[in-house]
């Protein structure tokens, strides 16, 4: 065990996952040398020379389009987009072509080697460009894989398994967390499952069900509901797609309840897909409307982000409406 | 940082624009259309039985394509695009290859495919989508794969597979092995972010990849002129520092010795290659596109007179390697067995129901599964809504 942030954890689990296999290949924009605007790659050009890690030009479409062709070739294939924000211009490689490569060819060919890293969200005074949370786009896309970790040790044992998948992943890491959040995380080489989600505190009265640093913000308002004596179940979905959607069916079953929180704008966001699909599920057993606690549906602002977030107050504040509805 | 490359630069001290066209590009001819060699032109490594291979491929594809758009008049097949007038680049480029070298194409290039032997069953199966396409019916005619013979499977997104065709020659050059990737496309797709994004990724991570346009003057109804102000794709190679050549399109000998020399470098030196192969796509886009809006049929004529197979034909009938009687028993014979794997395929099955959720991931995820669980119950329950697949549902 060693104390790790965010970032050193990914750092481990790339360091790791390119000791395994010298066929696995990390690069992006200033992803070499420099190791990355946060950080995240840094030494690994050292390690494993520059043929393994090294810079792109600036060129999303690029970076994307290259790591769907040399994971299609065989090797592991891990890109970064320096922001989520800036995926965008990656989108046809990613929803067009990553997803489609084995389905369209009849699993002639597969990029089950890929792992898109790129860190999303807000909370750093990044405005509208430096903030977004795209996850549900991707979300739409039938063949991918989404996954966000909570913490470091979720991080470097999501990221091992994200890049061992054989299917194409996004792995969206929260950058609000880079060096925030600390903890204890094992020196050796582990996985956590994709497509589970974790009950990190058992409750009774209503589950909340959050991602990434919106984890944060939950277990916060489920203390202050704590101290009112609501008892909540907190949950970290972990995997946006494919979704644990008995773990939440169950825990919903139980409390009655149902809180989704995330950070992105509240219409079609992922909040939106998990409470149409517990409805049907849990439908006779609910006692209250399913609440979702989102971001408003604007660009995400940079002077006003305080009260523009879905934070620990609000979250709190629907707990209350929820149990006394 | 480099910036050497500015310190090399002669200093003006009044402001000197450089033209957009005075890159002077030459055009490589080999074979005149009467079938005589050029004087003094260099030829590709050649020789009867590689040209018998070749010329019997191009008529393979002739044929087939043929048959293939009197298939959909029939109204027996929903789709299909010929390659018509400029079979040459895709079966020539081909030619110049290793079996073992990845082809990446945009979709006018099924002869790589067919001179790579990909059955004339395999090919039938994608067409009709039955259940024994390789592609398990999934996508619509002439998007072949074939990972046997290393031909990546097409996707009608245009340009997609370039800086993929940059990512695939990057992971050969890691694995030290004696292959390179070659990427087909048409100046149309040229026009994509993509082509950009692939070529300076190529150039600045040294890939072994060859990048083969075919520019044949339209992008559906778009005509070149429409699609680029510069002097043609060829010169944009310069530009990212690429070795760049152009060819005659319709010349076989030229696109094989091009190809050749290209793969030699590119393995060699562990750098990309662009060629511009010219021609001209005598046939309509697909099946679905009517030329006779957009331009005339003197047009046409005119590039019919530089037919890539005729002109093939007189060189191997100059060089007493084919003569009429070969030539009249080869097409005959072409004709019939299309003919007959055409009857043959389009009474194969469709795939079964299962193939609707497999390979999206490596195993269907839960709620995929609960998916299919209902749509099986579904169709139980209005069979005769669904025949192709109600009988056979487990």
């Amino acid at each position: 065990m060693a104390q790790m942030n965010l970032l050193h954890a990914i750092n481990n689990a790339l360091e790791i996952a390119m000791t395994e296999n010298e066929r696995a290949v990390c690069f992006g924009e200033d992803v070499g040398h420099f190791g990355g605007v946060f950080r995240a790659t840094n030494g690994l050009q050292e390690k494993f020379g520059k043929s393994r890690c090294f810079n792109t030009p600036l060129v999303e479409q690029g970076v994307i389009g290259f790591a769907n062709g040399l994971a299609a070739q065989g090797s592991v294939a891990i890109a970064e987009i320096q922001f989520a924000d800036y995926i965008f211009p990656a989108f046809d490689q990613i929803v067009n072509e990553s997803a489609k490569f084995r389905y369209r060819s009849g699993n002639e060919f597969d990029v089950g080697n890929l792992t898109i890293r790129t860190p999303y969200g807000g909370g750093i005074a990044g405005g509208l460009y430096h903030s977004q949370s795209p996850e549900a786009y991707f979300a739409h896309t039938p063949g991918l894989k989404v996954v966000v970790p909570r913490n470091p040790y979720q991080a470097k044992g999501l990221l091992l398994a994200s890049i061992r998948d054989n299917n194409p992943v996004i792995f969206f890491e929260p950058k609000r967390l880079y060096r925030a959040s600390v903890g204890e995380v094992p020196t050796e080489d582990y996985q956590l499952p994709l497509g589970k989600a974790e009950i990190v505190t058992q409750g009774s009265d209503i589950t909340l069900l959050a991602w990434g640093a919106q984890m944060e913000i939950i277990e916060k308002a489920a203390e202050m509901a704590s101290a009112d004596g609501i008892s909540c179940e907190v949950i970290d979905l972990r995997t946006i797609l494919p979704w644990d959607i008995e773990t939440v069916a169950n825990s919903v079953t139980k409390t009655g309840r149902l809180l989704v929180s995330q950070e992105a704008p509240l219409t079609a966001g992922f909040a939106s897909e998990i409470a149409a699909t517990i409805q049907k599920e849990c439908f006779l057993h609910l006692e209250s409307p399913i609440a979702r606690v989102c971001g408003m549906d604007t660009p995400y602002p940079l002077s006003l982000e305080k009260e523009y977030v879905a934070d620990h107050l609000k979250v709190y504040e629907a707990i209350k409406q929820s149990i006394n509805y | 940082m480099n910036t050497d490359v500015y310190k090399e630069s002669p200093v003006v001290h009044q402001p000197a624009f450089i033209d957009g066209h005075s890159v002077e590009i030459p055009i490589l001819k080999i074979l005149k259309q009467d079938g005589n060699v050029y004087d003094g032109a260099e030829l590709p490594e050649i020789d009867q039985e590689l040209a018998t291979k070749i010329y019997k491929t191009l008529a393979f594809h002739r044929v087939l394509d043929e048959r293939m758009v009197a298939s959909q008049r029939q109204g027996r097949l929903s789709f299909y695009m010929t390659a018509l007038g400029e079979e040459a680049a895709s079966v020539g480029g081909a030619a110049g290859l290793k079996p073992q070298d990845m082809i990446m194409a945009q979709y006018r290039e099924q002869g790589a495919l067919m001179y790579r032997g990909f059955s004339l069953e395999n090919f039938m199966n994608q067409m009709f989508s039955n259940e024994k396409d390789l592609g398990k019916g999934r996508q619509m005619p002439i998007h072949y794969g074939s990972r046997e013979l290393n031909y990546m499977t097409i996707s009608s997104p245009l340009a997609t597979q370039i800086p993929q065709a940059t990512g695939y020659a990057y992971g050969q050059k890691l694995q030290g092995l004696d292959a390179v990737t070659i990427c087909y496309f048409g100046e149309g797709a040229a026009s994509e972010g993509d082509f950009h994004a692939g070529l300076n990724m190529a150039a600045v991570h040294d890939c072994p990849v060859i990048f083969f346009c075919r520019n044949n003057g339209y992008a559906i109804s778009t005509p070149s002129d429409e699609q680029y102000a510069g002097n043609g794709i060829a010169s944009r190679g310069v530009g990212y520092g690429i070795k760049t050549i152009r060819i005659d399109g319709n010349d076989i000998l030229a696109v094989l010795k091009a190809t050749q020399d290209a793969r030699t470098y590119a393995l060699a030196e562990n750098k990309p290659v662009l060629i511009e192969a010219m021609s001209y796509r005598l046939g309509a886009h697909s099946t679905s596109d009517d030329p006779s809006g957009y331009r005339t049929r003197e047009e046409e004529a005119k590039w019919q007179a530089h037919d890539p197979i005729l002109r093939m034909k007189n060189w191997m009938l100059a060089n007493n390697w084919w003569d009429e009687e070969q030539e009249t028993s080869l097409f005959d014979k072409l004709r019939e067995e299309i003919l007959a794997a055409v009857k043959v395929a389009e009474v194969i099955d469709k795939p079964p129901v299962e193939d609707l959720i497999t390979d999206v991931y490596d195993e269907p995820p839960a709620l995929l599964k609960a998916q299919f669980e209902e749509l099986k119950l579904h169709i139980k329950k209005y069979p005769e809504a669904y025949p192709f697949t109600a009988g056979r549902i487990k």
